[in-house]
């Protein structure tokens, strides 16, 4: 039997699982193939839902579902941490158990870990809303900020998705402005570099609604320190920044079962961009935020990315030479307020074209991430999806087709 | 005297997309002493303006750009 393997059970793990389900059905109920998804959380968490939840919008229930009621009955699916991967004898071995598991090809699916504490004072200090925690605690405390300075500081680069801090910071200022507190609400953002966004025309755009909105910039600010009594931020270019709310986007680590199985430095696995298969051993590849590449720490990233890999792996499967490749194709919705949104497309090297935000493009993205739940899963559990996710994802569909006209 | 063809450290971001190259180097500066050379190898053109400006700010000192087949050779010294 040709065992293909998968860990990590995030967007990219379980779209891969059930891509690879549909491309070899036939092998796997012929016993030829398994698929296996191993994960160590039971549940299926989707992280663009959090954006919402400092604002009331969503809470993190609606972030979660139970993965076995995502993932195709062909998948074999199992509940348990690696702990190991040795890629000269293609085995893997878990948290608690003796017994390791052979793969013939194998898939790192197991994301970005937040890592808060690389600088000192800033998990005392600051906010975040990258977590199920951090995001309800964020919650409570913009519910009671009534004056005072509020600062979005970017901390760690790459993490991900690269867009939502530009995306909160516009949206919170609508926040307090529709609450009638933004008279009273400093707000500053800042980013390490010497501009907004990594991307130059996001960074354009940004910068133009910053200075529409009166929010105020730091750039090439890169957080030393943060001074959690004092409220003070210092950074290593030897600015201070006074806060009394601050909401940071921490750094971001990838996995210790890479480095220690020697894929790839600081926990991201070194693959080639076009293939995704791993540099330093045969038969591994990485998808998205694992995955070190020039390319967006995004869900759409590894949708794309899944494909790729689920062609390329059903290939091998077959005995054939594999011919897909991922060229970079990213696709981000981009809140621009609570009720306007802009999107954006582009590939390696290219640099989007940002259009002008509008309210049918806002709901276009809160369609989008409802109907996630229907892309991630799909065949036969897809008759199990409710009706009304099924009627939410026709009337996105619609949306979608009069945007197209009319943003074309 | 600051010898930049004899760097004390050298920093590998060739192939790294911006600002892959300029944050490298900051993540690396944070660590090291007064007087240290660093050379950064880049493929990034963006580099050749973007690290010269945070140096600039950040109060560290340009060296030397040198222009090699395939990539720069940015030289500095941290102070």
């Amino acid at each position: 039997m040709h065992r293909i393997a998968i860990v990590g059970g995030g967007t990219g793990g379980t779209v891969l699982a059930n891509r690879l389900a549909s491309e070899l059905q036939t092998e796997i109920e012929t016993d030829e193939v398994e698929v296996r998804l191993i994960t160590a959380d039971p549940n299926h968490v989707y992280k663009p839902t959090f954006l919402y939840v400092p604002f009331g919008k969503k809470t993190v229930d609606d972030a979660k579902r139970p993965i076995e009621e995502l993932v195709d009955r062909r998948v074999t699916l199992m509940t348990d941490e690696v702990i190991g991967v040795d890629t000269d004898q293609n085995r893997l071995s878990f948290a608690d158990r003796t017994t390791s598991l052979h793969y013939d090809q194998l898939v790192l699916a197991t994301g970005a870990t937040l890592e808060p504490e690389a600088v000192p004072g800033l998990a005392e200090g600051g906010h975040h809303f990258y977590g199920l925690a951090g995001a309800e605690r964020l919650r409570d405390e913009l519910a009671d900020f009534t004056e005072g300075h509020l600062v979005l500081s970017v901390v760690g680069v790459p993490h991900m998705c690269p867009a939502a801090p530009v995306e909160f910071t516009l949206m919170v200022d609508a926040w307090l402005r529709e609450r009638d507190r933004r008279e009273d609400v400093e707000i500053t953002y800042t980013y390490p570099i010497n501009r907004v966004h990594g991307l130059e025309s996001v960074a354009d755009w940004a910068t133009d609604l910053f200075e529409k909105r009166d929010i105020g910039l730091e750039t090439f600010f890169n957080v030393d320190e943060v001074d959690p009594d004092a409220e003070v931020i210092e950074t290593v270019e030897g600015t201070e920044l006074e806060y009394d709310l601050l909401v940071a986007i921490p750094s971001h680590r990838g996995s210790d079962l890479v480095t220690d199985a020697g894929l790839g430095e600081d926990g991201w696995v070194d693959v080639d961009r076009h293939t995704l298969e791993a540099t330093a051993a045969k038969s591994v590849y990485a998808i998205g935020d694992v995955a070190d590449v020039p390319a967006s720490k995004a869900g759409s990233v590894v949708h794309y990315e899944a494909g790729v890999v689920a062609d390329r792996i059903a290939s091998r499967a077959r005995g054939e030479t594999p011919t897909a490749t991922y060229d970079g194709k990213t696709v981000c919705f981009l809140e621009a307020g609570m009720d306007e949104a802009t999107f954006i497309e582009f590939e390696y090297g290219e640099e989007p074209y940002v259009r002008e935000p509008s309210n049918p493009l806002h709901w276009a993205k809160l369609g989008y991430n409802e109907s996630y739940w229907l892309t991630a899963s799909f065949g036969p559990k897809l008759a199990e999806v409710s009706n009304s996710d099924i009627a939410f994802a026709s009337g996105l569909m619609a949306i979608l087709g009069i945007v197209s006209v009319v943003y074309r | 005297m600051t010898d930049a063809h004899n760097p004390d450290v050298t920093i590998d971001s060739r192939d790294a997309s911006c600002p892959g190259p300029l944050m490298d180097l900051i993540g690396k500066v944070k660590g090291l002493g007064s007087g240290t050379v660093v050379e950064l190898q880049t493929t990034e053109r963006n580099s050749t303006t973007d690290v010269p400006e945070w140096l600039e700010k950040a109060g560290h000192d340009l060296v030397e750009i040198e222009e090699r087949d395939e990539y720069w050779s940015i030289f500095l010294e941290v102070n």
